[in-house]
């Protein structure tokens, strides 16, 4: 009896050393990531050292280190954004509100969920091929050429120049295949923010005579938007990241214009048609942009690429920031 | 009060005694809104289709005259052929070395994200206090939205010279090349963690408190309870987890673009420079490959066989879920 | 037991002698259902409800908990549409009206057919959009309308002189009491014929409840009532008429006072006695 009591004191006190080891492995597991981070980070700045001023963020890119910048990429990655969020974010509520609010557990509704969480899982690239087939070739079958429609006004006259058809490797090619690539994110997260709303508020419209569309519109979307802005805010930050997909859509990577030849909002009301141009001009995006310079043999471009690639993070970080103030903003300010 | 009362009641009896539904704009318009959520929601199934339409319609079929890779080589030869040359002069189109170096780099990258980021899960679930948690998800947020060509230029620039070179061949003579499996590998594994990290702290999570409890009441250490009652009953979780991960590093694609090179060797030394199928798709694309020719084609056969391997991961994930998930009420 | 019931009756018989008095011509019905059965799924939830509710007279449902009498209840705004998998055989009638036939404008009905929730549901909206809500989508657009209604509305539940100098503030600042009236007061104002509350007091302290209580009496003059409780005493002390639920099935409807005093049935006995539920 005191023996097996001695061996368990004894086998006690193993056990709670390796527990203490246990719970450290652990602890460094999760540190490791966090010092991969900084690490990262810091060796970044490093690189971009003295390699990030005005000049870098006001010129284009360049065959001397020196001289190369980032303008047209910023650029592009702006309009890329824009319209990627213009198209995905309608869809996607969209999709969501149909999901959530309207459809009824048939095996359409069964198999549109089971294939958003499929298509989340298609490599990046994949989206990449099926956005070069079907938006920059338009699978070689379709070919308008482009147009200028003329809108007469008694007063003045309108010009709207009409884009030809394929889209060709224009930004909005590349905005259309980031939209599907983000879709399924988009759809799932405001899926969620739907889901967080209390019956009891759709009940109540309901009973009031309100119908189904009435009561999205003023009860369930208000209330869902901080939740869906934070997602989608969130799957944007990720679009602005892909770099594979743009790549397989081809979009240029030495460009010495931006879309539309747009640099500042004087030249937009110098040329307001400009605005129609820009979504139908060729276009490169930081990413690829990056991408170009790691890919260059002369080391110094690696500083260059450094200096981008902050550029990137920064507009990453603050993306990301937004998301977390309206999750908290809104989040202490509703009860039900 | 009674002339308001006036105002109102017409209106009540004007509307007809009947609740039989009239044509109106407004009850048109909610059906215009409904169709068209619909069509919202159908998007991504077209998405879908398009997918496997166009990667089918230049790998296996075609639309004559046209024909596809597979008509012009064989399928036998596509997965058996050990060689992979389609810019050369004498054409090979076997896809064992892309496969090989895919399978390699997620190999490394699984050895080295898989445990991390399960470990980092437990601690997250089972030690860390709410503060702690509250200050370290945040950071692993951040870790998850960095975009892949930051992580190609962290293995490229970093990885190799500063941790490999200095490790593997000046100290263990090993011959490691530029570009090598071994830094894009790890830095996938990296890239991995906080993916493994989230989604199997949720299952750890998920696990009933009352497990725990019964747990320590037997007499266990905090050790027993992780490793023998919580992660166990987790285990379907983790195992998706685990999937999900391999999948996304198996598309991982700039990351290896960058770091691990662009030769075709079939080899499983993580010290040369290989070629996956990721990244002989970006290079097709980057050089200037006509389309309609073979090479140009081979692009197709090679995503569709990569869209097949991580569509299999995927639905292999989410029948784990459901077919081995723990019920607690 | 049965004796404190009846007591309780008796001292509300003031209020119903005017209420016969009203009644001396026989009240039309209202509502009414034929053979009504629900189903949830494979579930029954109801079997065969047949009954007939008088207009302008409150209507207490009482049962214990899981008897079918919401569920019935939400089958006469037809609230259980939403619900996926649900289906229901059988007719309800209102004013002769087949509400579920083919051709029956759900939202049209709902406008007629007010309800009131167990839990209180405002709007996170001022306490005038919240009023303003139903008559607005109703396709309401004058601003001098609005108002007039809202205030109407708010009078009629007994609001008004609490909440007229904050019209404007969150419907969420208000207490647990008000926003009940509060919601009462936005069924009224799409002017409804009916009026459908689900435990209407079930979440309320005893002073919250009198007064929804004294509300209720006082819009039976010009609305058809039908409230669901739990709370016998509140069915005694509001209603006109009570029936009984046990397990989906109808046991049995009559005068209040009848069904406290000298059911019919053994069962509705026993759970006036507090023998079960």
């Amino acid at each position: 009896m005191s023996s097996t009591a001695k061996s368990f004191q004894e086998t006690l006190a193993a056990r709670h050393r390796k527990g203490w080891w246990f719970e450290w492995l652990c602890l460094g597991s999760t540190l490791f990531g966090i010092a991969v981070l900084v690490v990262l980070l810091s060796g970044i700045v490093w690189q971009a050292f003295g390699w990030l001023d005005w000049q870098f963020l006001s010129s284009y890119d360049s065959r001397f280190p020196e001289k190369a910048g980032i303008l047209a990429a910023l650029w592009g990655s702006v309009w890329l954004i824009l319209l990627t969020a213009l198209i995905s974010i309608p869809i996607g509520v969209g999709a969501a509100l149909y999901l959530e609010e309207y459809a009824k557990a048939n095996w359409l509704t069964r198999i549109i969920q089971v294939n958003l969480s499929n298509l989340a899982g298609v490599p990046s690239i994949v989206y990449g091929i099926l956005g070069l087939t079907a938006f920059v070739r338009m699978f070689g079958l379709i070919r308008v050429p482009p147009a200028i429609v003329v809108i007469s006004l008694g007063f003045t006259t309108v010009e709207i120049p009409l884009p030809g058809l394929p889209f060709d490797r224009t930004v909005m090619s590349g905005a259309l295949t980031l939209s599907l690539l983000i879709l399924p994110v988009v759809i799932v997260a405001s899926q969620e923010a739907l889901r967080a709303i209390p019956s009891s508020l759709r009940d109540a419209s309901y009973a009031l005579g309100a119908t189904e569309w009435q009561t999205i519109r003023h009860q369930v979307l208000p209330a869902a938007l901080p939740g869906i802005l934070t997602g989608v805010i969130l799957a944007l930050s990720r679009a602005i990241g892909e770099t594979a997909p743009l790549v397989m859509i081809g979009a240029l990577t030495y460009l010495a214009f931006t879309p539309g030849g747009i640099e500042g909002p004087g030249d937009i009301l110098a040329d307001p048609q400009s605005l129609v141009r820009a979504p139908f001009d060729s276009f490169t995006a930081l990413p690829l942009q990056i991408f170009n310079w790691v890919s260059r043999p002369e080391p110094a471009y690696q500083h260059v690429a450094a200096a981008g690639i902050l550029v990137l993070l920064v507009l990453l970080l603050t993306m990301n920031a937004t998301a977390i103030f309206i999750r908290h903003r809104f989040r202490s300010r509703t009860r039900w | 009060m009674s002339t308001s009362e006036a105002i109102v009641k017409p209106s009540a009896v004007a509307t007809s005694p009947t609740f039989a539904r009239r044509f109106s704009i407004s009850r048109a318009k909610e059906q215009l809104i409904r169709l068209s959520l619909l069509c919202c929601a159908l998007i991504s199934i077209l998405t879908t289709v398009g997918i496997i339409f166009v990667l089918i319609t230049e790998s296996i079929f075609a639309i004559p005259p046209a024909k596809a890779f597979f008509q012009e080589v064989s399928v036998r030869e596509f997965f058996t052929e050990t060689r992979w040359t389609p810019q050369f002069a004498e054409q090979h189109f076997g896809v064992l070395p892309l496969l090989t170096a895919t399978f390699l780099i997620t190999g490394i990258a699984a050895l080295f994200g898989l445990p991390i980021g399960l470990a980092s899960a437990v601690y997250l679930s089972e030690y860390a206090s709410p503060r702690v948690r509250g200050f370290i998800k945040p950071i692993l947020e951040v870790l998850a939205g960095i975009p892949t060509v930051v992580y190609g230029y962290f293995a490229l620039v970093f990885v190799t010279p500063w941790l490999l070179r200095p490790i593997f061949r000046d100290f263990l003579g090993f011959d490691v090349s530029i570009f090598n499996a071994a830094s894009a590998g790890i830095v996938v594994g990296i890239m991995i963690i906080p993916m493994v990290s989230s989604l199997s702290e949720d299952a750890l999570r998920a696990v009933p408190r009352g497990l725990r409890e019964a747990g320590y009441a037997l007499g266990s250490t905090k050790l027993d309870v992780s490793t023998k009652v919580v992660v166990p009953a987790a285990f379907s979780g983790i195992i998706a987890s685990y999937l999900l991960a391999i999948s996304r590093a198996i598309g991982e694609t700039m990351i290896v673009v960058i770091a691990a090179g662009q030769s075709p060797n079939l080899t499983l030394n993580p010290f040369r420079s290989v070629e996956t199928m990721t990244t002989f798709i970006v290079n097709v694309s980057l050089g200037d490959t006509p389309a309609g020719t073979t090479v140009y084609k081979s692009l197709y056969a090679v995503a569709l066989t990569l869209f097949c391997i991580t569509l299999m991961m995927n639905i292999l994930s989410q029948w784990v879920l459901s077919r081995f998930r723990e019920v607690y009420e | 037991m049965l004796t404190t019931f009846s007591e309780l009756v008796e001292q509300k018989q003031p209020e119903t002698a005017t209420n016969r008095e009203t009644s001396a011509k026989p009240p039309a019905t209202k509502i009414e259902t034929k053979d009504l059965s629900f189903f949830y799924g494979a579930n029954q939830a109801l079997f065969d409800v047949t009954m007939a509710i008088p207009e302008k007279s409150v209507t207490a449902f009482i049962g214990p908990s899981g008897c079918g009498k919401s569920t019935f209840l939400r089958t006469i705004n037809r609230m259980n549409d939403i619900i996926d998998g649900a289906h229901l055989t059988g007719q309800v009638l209102i004013a002769k009206e087949d509400i579920y036939a083919a051709n029956v404008d759900v939202v049209e009905l709902r406008k007629r057919v007010g309800m009131v929730f167990q839990k209180s549901t405002p709007f996170p909206k001022s306490i005038f959009d919240n009023i303003a809500y139903g008559p607005k989508i109703a396709g309401m657009r004058k601003k001098s309308m609005l108002a007039e209604i809202v205030e109407r509305s708010l009078k009629r539940a007994a609001l008004w002189d609490e909440v007229k100098d904050r019209l404007q503030d969150s419907a969420l600042a208000l207490s647990g009491g008000q926003q009940q009236r509060l919601c009462i007061a936005r069924a009224l104002a799409t002017d409804p014929e009916i009026l459908l509350m689900d435990e209407p007091a079930s979440a309320l302290d005893p002073v919250s409840t009198a007064r929804i209580e004294d509300l209720v009496f006082e819009l039976k003059q010009e609305y058809t009532i039908v409230i669901v409780t739990h709370n016998m005493q509140q069915a005694a002390r509001i209603s006109d008429r009570s029936a009984f639920f046990l397990q989906g099935r109808l046991i049995e409807v009559g005068p209040t006072k009848q069904i406290f005093t000298n059911p019919n049935e053994k069962q509705t006995e026993d759970y006036i006695t507090g023998r079960f539920g």
